[in-house]
Order: C-alpha cells, then sequence, then structure tokens
C-alpha cells in the first residue's frame, strides 16, 4: 500500500494486499530477467532466464487475477498497467537494473531462497483454497529457480578470477536490500490474524543458514549484516528505477487504454 | 576425393527418396552446403530474438508480454537444437556462431529492420513466421534427417506462433483508429522484406540446383514464393488487411496470384550489410557473446575443478 492508505481491515482486504505483494514481487523480478532474452551469456542461459521470467510473470498473473475477481477490477492487467510506483508493493531488489548476469544470479538466488521458505510456510498456512492451489503449483517451479541460481552462484563463485570478482560484488551491492525480505509490517500482521500471511522472521535464519553455506561452498564472504539496510518499498517507497521501468512497462496500455489488447 | 561411384550410389539413394543420417557416407560438397544452409537457419534464429525482444518489455498486457517472451524463447531453443543438428556434420558450435559474428556467415536478411510499434510484433509472427513455415514444411522434407527432424518439430511451433499474430492482428485491425493504423502501417513495412526471405528468383539463387538435386529442398524460391502470397492474399482479405501492392491481381489461367517487382536492390544491400539495422544487431550479438565471455570461462573452469577434486575423492 502506499503511504496514503490505511491497514487493511477485512480479511478480504488482507487477501488482496497477499495477493499484490507477491503479485508484484514476481512482476518487477520478471521484467528484469525478460529483459535478457536475446542477450545472455550463451543459448542455453538465454533459455534458462526467460523460462525462470516466464514463470515469474504467470505467477505475478494468476495472482493479479485472483485479487481482480475480489475487488471487482476487470483483470489482472489493472494492477500491472494502471497502477503508479507508490502502488507497487515488490521489494526494492527486484526493480534495480540487471547490471550483468552476476548480479542478475545473486539476486535470483537470494529471491529465490527467500520465496522458497516463504511458500514452503504459506501452504501450511493459508486455508483460502483458491490461493493455496496457486502457491502450491508456484513452489515446484520456485525449487528449480533456486536449484538454477545456486548452481550458477558456485559456478562462478569458484569459478575464475573474474567471476568471483563480479559475483562477490553483486552480493556486496545487493545485501543492504536484503534486510527489506525480513521487514514486518502490520500490513502483514493484519494477513497473519487472518492465516493470510506468515511472519517472515520465522524462517529468517533457515535463509540465512543456507545463503551462508551457499556463498562458503562458492568460496564466497557473506557480506556484513551490520550495514545500512534499505526499507519502505512494501510500503511504496521505491528506488527512482521502478518509475522508469513502469514508464516503459506501461506506456503503450496507457496511451490507448480503451483498445483491447488481450 | 570423391569418386564417381561414391557420387552415383549417393544419388541413387537421394531418388529413392532415401534419408540420409550423419553416419552415412556424403559428398563432401554435400555437406558444406548443409553446414552453410542449417547454421545460417541457427543463427537467423538467434538474431531474430533481437526484433522482437524489442517489444517484451512493453508489451501492452500481461498475457501478450507472456506470449511474445515464450515465442523468443522457443527461438533460441530453435536455434539450439538447429546447432547441434549442424554438429552432427562435423561443426562445432562456437566456430559456427563466431563466423557471423566476425566472419562472413549470413542470417536471413528479414531481421535488419526495425520493430517501431507493437503491430509490428503481430505482423512478424503473421506474415514473417508464415513464410518461414512454407520455407520449413519443405524443409521437414529435407534428404538430411537431422535437419529434416528439426525443420519438423520448429514448424510445430512457428505454426502457433503465426496463429498468435495473426489473431492479435486481426484484433487490431479491428479495433481503435489507432490500432488500425498502426496495423496496416506495419504491414506496409513487413510485406516486401517478407517475399524476398524466400530469396532470389531461380535465375539469380546459385545453389538452388544442386540443392534440389540433392533432395535438400524440394521447392525452387519463386515456387514457394508464389505458394505464399496465394495464402497470404486470402488472410489478409479475411481480416481487412491490405497489401501494399497495386500489381497484385489474380490470374484465371495459372490460378496463381501474380504480384508486381520485388525491389532486389534494396535485397542485395541488406544481403551486403547495408540495411537499416544490420549494423546494430551485429553490435547486439557480438556485446552479448563478448560480455559473456567471462561467464562461459567461470562455467567451464568450475567444471574442471569439480572433476579433479571427484577424481582426488575416488
Amino acid at each position: 500500500m502506499s503511504t496514503l492508505d490505511t491497514i487493511p481491515k477485512t480479511k478480504q482486504e488482507s487477501l488482496v494486499e497477499v495477493l499484490l505483494r507477491l503479485g508484484d514481487d514476481r512482476l518487477i523480478h520478471g521484467h528484469r530477467l525478460s529483459e535478457w532474452a536475446g542477450h545472455g551469456p550463451e543459448l542455453e542461459e538465454d533459455l534458462a532466464l526467460a523460462n525462470v521470467a516466464l514463470d515469474m510473470i504467470g505467477h505475478a498473473s494468476s495472482l493479479y487475477s485472483y485479487a481482480a475477481k475480489l475487488e471487482g477490477k476487470q483483470d489482472e492487467d489493472h494492477y500491472a498497467y494502471f497502477r503508479d510506483d507508490i502502488d507497487f508493493k515488490n521489494i526494492a531488489m527486484l526493480e534495480l537494473p540487471r547490471v550483468d548476469f552476476a548480479f542478475t544470479i545473486a539476486k535470483q538466488f537470494l529471491f529465490s531462497a527467500f520465496s522458497y521458505f516463504l511458500y514452503r510456510d504459506l501452504i501450511d498456512t493459508v486455508e483460502d483454497e483458491q490461493f493455496n492451489g496457486m502457491l502450491q503449483k508456484h513452489f515446484k517451479e520456485i525449487k528449480y529457480h533456486l536449484r538454477h541460481s545456486r548452481e550458477w552462484v558456485l559456478r562462478l563463485g569458484d569459478g575464475t578470477e573474474e567471476s568471483k570478482k563480479r559475483i562477490q560484488s553483486a552480493f556486496n551491492d545487493l545485501w543492504m536490500y536484503t534486510g527489506e525480505l525480513f521487514d514486518q509490517d502490520d500490513t502483514e500482521k493484519a494477513a497473519i490474524s487472518h492465516n493470510l500471511y506468515v511472519d517472515v522472521t520465522s524462517f529468517k535464519e533457515e535463509w540465512m543458514k543456507l545463503v551462508k553455506e551457499t556463498l562458503e561452498e562458492a568460496t564466497l564472504d557473506v557480506p556484513d549484516n551490520d550495514q545500512y539496510m534499505f526499507s519502505g518499498a512494501r510500503g511504496g517507497r521505491h528506488t527512482e528505477h521502478l518509475g522508469h521501468l513502469l514508464a516503459e512497462m506501461q506506456f503503450l496500455r496507457r496511451s490507448y487504454p480503451d483498445a483491447e489488447w488481450k | 576425393m570423391d569418386t564417381q561411384q561414391q557420387l552415383d550410389e549417393f544419388q541413387k539413394r537421394i531418388d529413392n527418396g532415401e534419408t540420409i543420417e550423419p553416419k552415412d557416407w556424403m559428398p563432401e560438397r554435400y555437406r558444406k552446403q548443409l553446414i552453410r544452409m542449417m547454421s545460417q537457419h541457427a543463427h537467423s534464429e538467434i538474431v531474430g530474438m533481437l526484433p522482437e525482444g524489442n517489444w517484451i518489455t512493453r508489451a501492452p498486457s500481461l498475457k501478450r508480454k507472456m506470449v511474445l517472451l515464450a515465442k523468443v524463447q522457443d527461438e533460441a531453443g530453435h536455434g539450439l537444437y538447429l546447432y547441434s543438428a549442424t554438429e552432427t556434420l562435423g561443426a562445432e558450435r562456437r566456430e559456427l556462431v563466431e563466423d557471423y559474428l566476425y566472419g562472413n556467415a549470413k542470417y536471413s536478411s528479414i531481421f535488419n529492420y526495425p520493430t517501431l510499434t507493437y503491430a509490428d510484433i503481430c505482423v512478424i509472427g503473421w506474415l514473417v513466421d508464415g513464410a518461414a513455415i512454407v520455407n520449413q514444411t519443405m524443409l521437414a522434407k529435407s534428404s538430411y534427417g537431422p535437419y529434416a527432424r528439426a525443420n519438423l518439430r520448429i514448424c510445430k511451433e512457428e505454426s502457433f506462433h503465426k496463429k498468435q499474430g495473426y489473431e492479435m492482428l486481426a484484433k487490431m485491425a479491428d479495433g481503435t483508429p489507432e490500432q488500425q493504423r498502426m496495423a496496416q502501417d506495419a504491414v506496409n513495412r513487413w510485406w516486401w522484406p517478407t517475399l524476398m526471405m524466400f530469396g532470389p528468383h531461380d535465375s539469380d539463387s546459385p545453389n538452388s540446383a544442386e540443392l534440389i538435386k540433392w533432395a535438400v529442398k524440394t521447392k525452387t524460391n519463386d515456387e514457394l514464393r508464389q505458394h505464399f502470397v496465394d495464402r497470404m492474399v486470402m488472410e489478409a482479405e479475411a481480416i481487412g488487411i491490405s497489401l501494399p501492392d497495386p500489381n497484385l491481381k489474380y490470374n484465371e489461367e495459372t490460378g496463381h496470384w501474380d504480384f508486381g517487382d520485388i525491389p532486389w536492390d534494396e535485397f542485395w544491400s541488406v544481403v551486403k550489410g547495408d540495411g537499416p539495422m544490420n549494423r546494430e544487431r551485429m553490435r547486439a550479438r557480438r556485446k552479448a557473446y563478448e560480455d559473456g565471455e567471462w561467464v562461459r570461462e567461470a562455467a567451464m573452469e568450475y567444471a574442471r575443478k569439480k572433476k579433479l577434486r571427484e577424481g582426488k575423492a575416488s
């Protein structure tokens, strides 16, 4: 929600909030991954990155579609194309420009690891059948994303001197955006009270352990946790990058809103 | 040197409609021609990702975004198995790739045109993939087994892409005035370059006779082009799109549609590297290749270290 909105009061409002938070993470991440199409380091990775991007945008689309049904909006596109920066609820890490392959992989790994634990616990918690069905379907794909990115962290970390330097610097640069993964606000607390979300701090240690073990196996240093951490993107306080991303993503649809584009 | 007896026996197999497989004997020239054709086809799939990729981040609905992304992903897949099929002839992927990035190998000239509006994406699906299907349906019967099978698989996916492009173009042609304008403009720009995709007239196509003799191809450039035009005229009419050729006219005698002169000067100029996007396409592909070098090296080095460790462990 933007800084102007209030905390969801009803169960349905909470559900919509959760659907949009998950959806926005996935749409924005998928958008950045889709920028690789045709520019990947090898053909196999063009395929793999496009695959993950497709999964992400597909997940977002089904989450949005359910939210649209609940809110009486026309369809999933409403949320992707007709909201502004301050309405988007994705974490900031995912909107950062793609930089290089190491940066994309590090980001993919940190986010997939987070998604893995989040979805695992959500599946055990969420009672809403339609939502839970989506979570189970998406979880299968998240496992693959985690494996794919983890393998690349190992390859790049324990590969050449240059690859090690690049992936280490990617983790260092991304670290200040990891704090936000475990920020818990009142919106989340409201959703938890309706069994629609889980306490993210409950799996923070597991996440950290997986990240640490992977980085150590990749002969990389785990960045210092005792540093400035970015926060607030879920509440609409984004980086400057999101506006440009949305300008690109939304321009055609917004230029001709009355046209049929599906 | 291939002996006359070998050549005769090979020709006999071709004439009997047999399929040639990688381990079979084949004339050196047959092998060379196939490597040239198949790798050119593979390069085209890869360069073809660029004009369409240009609209992924701006696609006007989530559905269309996924359709386009999946299409571009399919093209990477086509490139991959065409390179693999070419490797069955003893060529190496890296060398083939470097030959188009830094050498003389060609790719389809159609991808040297820009995608200016979203309608271009629909028109590429309809016209460009439509032309590719005509060509690849023939190649799916090619005498070289791996190439025939690759084309069979590609055709199935391309047919799907063509349907998606045509459907969306139909919607635009039947949509708001702005959509109609974009749709017609895109068709106007892509029509002639698409006709050029079938290659020069038979009289100017030096490789055709040989490829037909060996049943790598079974139809000539002009035959394929005519087949395509006949189909497209009907499909354009069905969705209220006009084709930018005042000389397009049904010929009662031949049962085909006659069409105007193809701007061959433009064709040869683009083939030689002077098209609107040739330099940019090459720059983008070279950049991806060069930026990816350290990634490929890292993967190889990691694999080497891992093998070494496993060797020590056992």
